[in-house]
């Protein structure tokens, strides 16, 4: 392990990238599948709106490439901080 | 041959396949009864982790379950696959790297309290036996169903099954049988739904079928599908498909079941068998794949055979005749016959006609052209996935696979639920609290005798269910989104949170959600107990939702109490340290 001021960056990384995959969850079921339906209502997809297309699709496409992009993104974040497993 | 014949020698050799893999796949160490050794490959865990998830009700009802109340039920589809994200990010890689075998082992660790432990035993044991109840009433249902023998003799066998694998396997055998059972369940599913999407609108892929338009020679054609729906069921005096209701609630339940399925304990239990903290990380990826299959084709399945079966009852369309009570097609005779589907000739006009009798606007157009309310008496969710087959009119063998999927779905979710169990009860409890100088040996016998023990005391309660058979999903999500996901989060998250600020959490977790709970379904669901109904709901939110607000609770009484108290010792902090951190995951794996 390297040493702590390293550590601590490396976890506060790990912190920023899950805020920010936490904010694009949160849009993507919360907002635009539900509370931010009534807004996006205009745009059709398939003989409906894109909010329906999102709360029984899109949310579900949006949360696999989430997590395979976090996956990727950390697997790289522990090469360079060098706390990756052997 | 007849189909129940077809359905026996299917699901027999469905069987046969599980025992094969049991055989192949016994348990020589606690390692292999825990955790598979940790030797199972990232994209294989996410298939047996699929198949541990999706339950009997993913299998039979869920496509109903969107199908019967349109949009607003998409909260399942989104709340049941959104918890991943929180256990890729949040939970699985730091616990995989702390690297023990159950979930109250990580609490007690953490918390350095062997009552902190036992305070998460029974959250654990709340959860997966309320939960297992409803599995194992599930495989009996599923066995009754298809192979017409009767509930009991469904349960039995069921157990029996899971017993042969679990006790020998452990976590690895359940593990590979999880693989095969999603494999069958998920052909099951996926056929029917193939040939119904081409049939309604060309496309080979429902989830596209769904968005997409009608197919020449269909009622609507070139029109979209969901408009078809819509216009249908607005004519028959039911909800727009597509329509909202509250937001604010469909948000709130969205956010319990995310929050719920984090919390899990025996999904969380699946990714200590990957091999490193970066396959945990890709595992829940791959976990979501494989649930995905499913469940961007559910809302399809449920809308399209909702589609199927009003045309099949309007046959002319709304302006014309409904179906006359002997042209009904042969699979409407068939499921009449289990109860699923029911019709009554109320106005005596040898006519069926389905419409929402309830809507005050139907009124004037029922009386107008001598209708006497639906006939269409019984009209069961789970119908939608069950006659897809028939609807599509494929052959006999998919028909039959459809029953090996249900009971499939039903086996894998149970024997997770029941190793989650056992191993809490066997590593947890014997090994730590009441004799800690077992021998490894005598750890996997009292392993093997726990879960046996399991599978007794669920076949028992799936024989006898207690009376809130529908209330205790509920019950289990919302305690794991207010007991186990904040405790855990905390633990990884917080290097302050101490032992008496977990304990304080934990408890404010449960009682405010037992209470919320027990308030309103009656004292621990005794009919008749509840004392207060549903026009007095705080703020308006059902039981059903509490959950987000006990993990509130938890959060809060948590972070007071620890600020009040001392903070954990220097070898925790260091503890905490070092799960953040992958480098030393394989050291971890033999201990």
């Amino acid at each position: 392990m390297s040493d702590n001021s390293d550590n601590t960056a490396y976890w506060k990384a790990n912190l920023r990238l899950i805020g920010f995959c936490l904010v694009i969850w949160a849009l993507a079921s919360f907002g635009f599948a539900i509370l931010l339906r009534p807004l996006i209502s205009g745009i059709a997809v398939g003989g409906t709106d894109l909010g329906f297309w999102f709360a029984q699709q899109g949310s579900i496409l949006v949360f696999l490439v989430l997590i395979f992009f976090y996956a990727f993104r950390m697997n790289a974040l522990d090469k360079e901080y060098g706390v990756d497993e052997e | 041959m007849d189909q129940t014949t077809l359905n026996f020698i299917v699901v027999g050799a469905s069987f046969a396949l599980y025992f094969g893999i049991a055989f192949w796949a016994r348990a020589a160490s606690t390692s292999e009864f825990y955790a598979a050794g940790r030797g199972v490959n990232p994209i294989v865990n996410g298939m047996a982790t699929a198949a541990d998830w999706m339950s009997a009700a993913s299998f039979i009802s869920m496509a109903g379950l969107i199908a019967f109340v349109g949009y607003n039920n998409s909260l399942f589809l989104m709340g049941w696959t959104g918890g991943y994200v929180l256990m890729a990010m949040l939970l699985a890689p730091y616990l995989r790297k702390f690297g023990k075998f159950t979930v109250p082992e990580f609490v007690g660790d953490r918390y350095y309290s062997n009552a902190a432990r036992v305070v998460a035993v029974i959250c654990l044991i709340v959860i997966s036996v309320t939960y297992v109840i409803g599995q194992m009433r599930g495989a009996g249902i599923a066995f009754s169903r298809f192979l017409e023998i009767d509930i009991t003799a469904g349960l039995f066998t069921a157990g029996a099954v899971v017993f042969v694998y679990a006790v020998l396997g452990g976590m690895k055998g359940i593990t590979y049988t999880q693989v095969a059972q999603y494999c069958v369940l998920i052909i099951a599913y996926t056929i029917p739904a193939i040939f119904i999407s081409l049939n309604l609108t060309g496309n080979p892929i429902p989830g596209l079928g769904l968005f997409s338009t009608m197919a020449e020679g269909q009622a609507g054609a070139g029109q979209h599908l969901l408009v078809t729906l819509d216009g249908l069921l607005t004519d028959l005096g039911f909800r727009e498909y597509t329509a909202t209701t509250n937001p604010w609630l469909m948000a709130l339940y969205t956010l319990s079941l995310m929050i719920g399925t984090a919390g899990l304990p025996h999904v969380i239990i699946r990714f200590f068998t990957v091999p490193k903290v970066a396959d945990a990380r890709t595992s829940a990826g791959w976990a979501l794949v494989f649930i995905a299959l499913l469940y961007l084709t559910a809302p399809a399945v449920g809308a399209m055979a909702r589609l199927n079966i009003t045309t099949t009852m309007w046959p002319a369309g709304i302006e014309g005749e409904a179906v006359a009570v002997d042209e009904l097609p042969d699979w409407f005779e068939t499921w009449q016959v289990t109860g699923l589907l029911g019709v009554e000739d109320k106005n005596g006009d040898g006519r069926i006609q389905y419409y929402n009798d309830a809507n005050p606007e139907m009124a004037a157009l029922a009386a107008e052209r001598g209708w006497e309310g639906n006939e269409l008496v019984t009209f069961n969710r789970d119908i939608l996935v069950l006659a897809n087959p028939e609807i599509a009119q494929l052959p006999g063998w998919v028909i039959a696979l459809i029953a090996a999927g249900g009971i499939a779905a039903a086996l894998s979710t149970a024997a997770g639920l029941l190793l989650a169990i056992s191993s809490a009860i066997s590593h947890d409890l014997i090994k730590s609290v009441f004799k800690p100088d077992i021998s490894e040996k005598g750890e996997l016998l009292a392993a093997r005798i726990s879960m046996a023990v399991a599978i007794c005391v669920a076949v028992y309660l799936g024989l006898n269910p207690p009376g809130f058979a529908a209330q205790v999903v509920a019950l289990a999500f919302g305690l794991a989104a207010a007991t186990l996901f904040p405790t855990l989060m905390m633990g990884i998250f917080s290097k302050r949170m101490n032992s008496q600020g977990a304990i304080a959490g934990m408890l404010a977790g449960l009682i405010s959600t037992c209470l919320y709970l027990f308030l309103f379904l009656g004292w621990f669901f005794i009919p008749g107990t509840a004392m207060l109904d549903s026009s007095q709901y705080l703020f308006g939110i059902p039981p059903t939702h509490f959950g987000p607000i006990g993990a509130v609770f938890n959060f809060a009484a948590a972070f007071l109490v620890s600020r009040a108290t001392a903070a954990p010792p220097e070898h925790i902090q260091a503890l905490v340290e070092s799960v953040r951190f992958p480098r030393g995951a394989a050291a971890a794996v033999d201990h």
